[in-house]
């Protein structure tokens, strides 16, 4: 009870209510919950790239999202490049920190905690020896990455502690990067 | 074809409570069981196994723990021989050595073939143990030839596996027990831990146990958990039944020198692959302590001379040392054993009825099956968090045979 009477007077923005919905009609019809996620991407020239976004499948049908979303990837100037985006590893960085913070606003909803402000810094680690061939022994990919939270909201720490450790439960990005995934690419 | 109104499958805790209470009602019936009473304490666990829960807390419809140790906790003998006297105390009508092959519906009763001859009843409790099968992760198919997959259901001492190395997957209640003995036994452990409920075992006195009855956590009922089916699933507690208190957690682990690793993730080219989420998977059961201590802490303020007691104490946080590795060769010689402590669930291959749902589980409202007469007993949270427990399962069986004998009475009428 004292969950719903809060989530009356707290407001993250997140409509909890459809998301449980969501989960239960899921949970019911398995088939609907199989998405596909796309997206496509574009030479520009050099290691610039520009990678459009649109529709998707999931609910059992193909679904248009009424806007395309537009993300350049390019390298810096360091590495003699036109620097016209963010390098695509920053990209990764952004999309788990977006993932985590999405899922922390989520759970403090559902949870009747108030947020007043989230911001979330992430560090990745990450021996160019790998990339370049110097050294076949380093990987390509980080080898480790940090996210600092730096959260203000009506909570106690150990509750604080405890949105984050839940987002991250349940983080699509968290899990993509924290176990393998079989990828398969192909030439048409 | 032989007749009676109620047949129980299994004779272990659950099947002997629900004797009891047929018995007290009058509701002729007999136990259907495969070997013995208390047939997989005697023969699917391992030797150094004590219960989890003390010895006061082994009470069942008219009977309980009476010797002279009530913090002790029961090894196997002592389960068996508890449950034997259990039996004969009830006047159990045990039908020993038989195992049942099949149960069906024809017209209003249910027929059950076993090794020893045909059964029909009106009414059916399955009483056969929620921790019969092993549930194994899919990739275990991908471990190579060279290595021994150990069972906690097979495994009795370290004696049994081979030398060198072992990998342990899982990291509750039997994957601790298994990882700390295995590797004592100078087989050098690896210990792979997904979610898991970290608890002393000795908080401010006495025991965990003892707190968790205290607050009502086990007599917590259907609709005092939130999500129902994240309960039922909740993995057994990081707890070991011991004299001297030991907190068996990853940090005790550790300090004994058994390696940590991430949740077992896959299997690829003769390589483990472990989840990279091990520090959250630490947060997580950090935070779960912290707000069950909490809670106790609380409880003591309010309701009991807490001064009394020893203080309130934190523990340390979950060390599992350096950044864990990711990856871990099983085909170099160095680990040739994996022990699959990742859970069980129970067997219903023998049930050629329609009430199981797409993953294997009974479909049951607090043991009541989507079934006439057909009734459940032992599950996990089935009608409280204590009723998987010894201790728990008598009143579900007194709470289910009140629904089974209404059931008989309408059927007469």
């Amino acid at each position: 009870m004292t969950n719903q009477t809060q989530t009356e007077t707290v407001n993250n923005g997140v409509n909890v209510e459809a998301l449980l919905g969501a989960r239960e009609a899921l949970e019911a019809t398995p088939a609907a919950a199989q998405f596909k996620w796309r997206a496509e991407c574009t030479w520009k020239d050099g290691t610039h790239s520009q990678t459009t976004i649109n529709n998707f499948f999931g609910l059992g049908e193909e679904q248009e999202r009424g806007r395309t979303f537009t993300i350049d990837a390019d390298h810096p100037e360091q590495f003699a490049a036109a620097n016209l985006g963010a390098t695509p590893v920053e990209i990764v960085m952004s999309a788990l920190a977006s993932c985590l913070t999405g899922g922390v606003a989520s759970v403090a909803q559902h949870r009747g905690i108030q947020l007043n402000s989230v911001t979330a810094s992430v560090e990745g680690d990450m021996d160019l020896q790998g990339i370049l061939g110097i050294d076949s022994k380093v990987r390509n990919g980080f080898d480790a990455i940090r996210v600092n939270f730096q959260i203000d909201a009506d909570a106690s720490d150990a509750d604080i502690k405890a949105l984050v450790a839940q987002s991250q439960k349940r983080s699509a990005v968290f899990d993509i990067i924290t176990n393998p995934t079989n990828v398969f690419v192909n030439v048409n | 074809m032989k007749h009676v109104t109620t047949i129980i499958i299994g004779a272990g805790q659950a099947g002997l409570a629900m004797s009891k209470q047929l018995t007290d009602r009058s509701i002729d019936h007999v136990l259907l069981e495969r070997g013995a009473v208390a047939n997989s304490w005697k023969t699917e666990r391992w030797n150094s196994l004590r219960l989890l829960t003390p010895n006061w807390q082994s009470r069942l419809p008219g009977y309980r723990y009476t010797g002279n140790d009530p913090d002790g906790f029961m090894d196997m003998k002592q389960v068996v021989s508890f449950l034997d006297g259990y039996a004969s105390t009830i006047a159990a009508p045990v039908e020993h050595h038989t195992k049942v092959l099949s149960v069906e519906r024809r017209f209003d009763s249910y027929v059950i073939k076993t090794t020893r001859g045909i059964w029909s009843c009106a009414s059916l409790v399955l009483a056969n143990g929620a921790c019969a099968v092993p549930v194994i992760p899919k990739c275990a198919s991908a471990m190579p030839e060279t290595i021994q997959h150990v069972s906690p259901l097979d495994y009795k001492s370290p004696d049994q596996l081979p030398q060198g190395g072992v990998l342990v997957v899982g990291a509750s209640a039997t994957g601790v027990q298994l990882a700390r003995e295995i590797h004592q036994s100078s087989r050098p452990v690896t210990l792979s831990v997904g979610e898991h409920i970290r608890l002393p075992r000795i908080y401010r006195g006495h025991d965990i146990k003892w707190w968790m009855d205290a607050l009502g956590l086990l007599d917590m009922g259907l609709d005092e958990v939130e999500d129902l089916s994240r309960a039922r699933k909740l993995s057994s507690l990081q707890l070991i039944g011991s004299d001297n208190g030991t907190m068996l957690d990853i940090n005790h682990l550790r300090s004994l020198g058994v390696d940590i690793a991430g949740r077992l993730a896959g299997i690829n080219n003769g390589k483990a692959q472990f989840s990279g989420s091990l520090s959250n998977i630490c947060d997580l059961a950090d935070l779960k302590m912290g707000r069950l201590l909490d809670s106790i802490d609380e409880y003591a303020t309010q309701y009991m001379a807490d001064q009394q007691l020893p203080p309130p104490h934190r523990y340390a946080p979950t060390d599992f040392g350096a950044p864990p590795n990711l990856q871990m060769a099983l085909n170099d010689g160095r680990i040739n054993t994996v022990v699959w402590a990742t859970g069980f669930r129970p067997d219903y291959s023998w049930l050629d009825l329609p009430v199981l749902d797409r993953k294997g589980n009974l479909n049951h409202t607090g043991g009541i099956v989507d079934a006439p007469g057909l009734y459940a007993l032992g599950l996990p949270f089935m009608r409280t968090r204590k009723s998987t427990l010894i201790d728990g399962v008598g009143d579900d069986a007194a709470y289910l045979a009140d629904h089974l004998r209404a059931g008989l009475h309408r059927r007469a009428a």
